[in-house]
């Protein structure tokens, strides 16, 4: 108890850090598909090492908190990948420095039929 | 209460007079459908400060959860339906 | 406790500051519904926080409650923006 609570503490600030990170990339990024990169993956690195270090802290409520985080690891990258198509398909502009449109190609590729580039 | 609960009090507060104007300003319905859940989520948040998470719960489920998911479907049947 | 928590906190209110700017300044709708995931995910951990504090196990199955029907939230708003405009 004496060693693991100021260990949760440092785990939890690490969490917290990271979620503020997630906050900088919302408030920073050029455009809307660095932003849904940056607000959801690391908010999901942040939100696992909080409830670590909620757990370190208080022992007695691991499963629950590792049920949440279970949940957190299901939920969260397959609503990213949903933001992220309903964006390309609601036609929202990508930065001009963005290099390639793998969706898009693959849309072409489907719509010409074998031969199409 | 605890300096740390008074402060968290007062973010939620704030968040929630913010958010609430989001959704008289906006133009959008669907802006506004979203600043409205946002409202019942820090509602919810602050029941749990005054320690009634029962509320707290029944605040999650309905305002956050399912008043939006019935607002969403809702305009996607409407939009569908109105197209034909 | 509690003031062991109070560093974590105010990074925390740091970034509820941060993604709130980016609920209210998003050009595009979609902006705002990562807004709005990330807005939930920071309001999870205030209330990880809180149950810290008050030492009551209870508290969790609200943060339970909400991970599961932020989640349909967000998926449900971005079916239905998969459909074009604004």
């Amino acid at each position: 108890m004496t060693l693991l609570a100021p260990l949760g503490i440092l785990v939890m600030t690490l969490g917290t850090v990271f979620l503020a990170l997630a906050g900088l990339g919302l408030f920073r990024m050029p455009d809307t598909y660095t932003r849904i990169q940056a607000g959801t993956k690391a908010t999901t690195l942040g939100m696992l090492l909080m409830l670590a270090g909620a757990a370190l802290i208080a022992p007695a409520w691991t499963v629950k908190l590792g049920l949440i985080a279970l949940f957190l690891m299901f939920t969260n990258p397959l609503s990213s990948q949903v933001l992220a198509r309903a964006a390309h398909r609601a036609g929202v502009p990508a930065t001009e420095r963005t290099s390639a449109d793998a969706l898009a190609e693959d849309a072409a590729d489907m719509a010409g039929g074998e031969g199409a580039a | 209460m605890s300096v740390l609960m008074l402060g968290l009090a007062i973010a939620l507060a704030l968040s929630m007079v913010a958010a609430a104007a989001v959704a008289l300003i906006t133009r959008s319905t669907v802006i506004a459908v979203l600043a409205a859940g946002l409202v019942s989520l820090f509602a919810s948040i602050f029941f749990v400060v005054l320690a009634a998470p029962d509320v707290a719960m029944t605040e999650a489920a309905i305002g956050s959860g399912l008043t939006t998911f019935l607002f969403f479907f809702t305009m996607g049947r409407i939009r569908r339906e109105g197209g034909k | 406790m509690t003031d062991a928590l109070l560093l974590p906190a105010a990074i925390a209110a740091l970034a509820l500051v941060l993604s709130f700017w980016r609920f209210i300044a998003g050009p595009h709708a979609v902006d705002r519904v990562v807004a709005f995931d990330g807005l939930t995910l920071i309001a999870i951990s205030g209330l990880v926080m809180a149950a810290l504090v008050s030492g009551r196990g209870i508290y969790l199955d609200v943060a339970l409650i909400y991970a599961l029907l932020s989640f349909l939230g967000v998926i449900v708003a971005s079916r239905y923006l998969e459909g074009g405009e604004e």
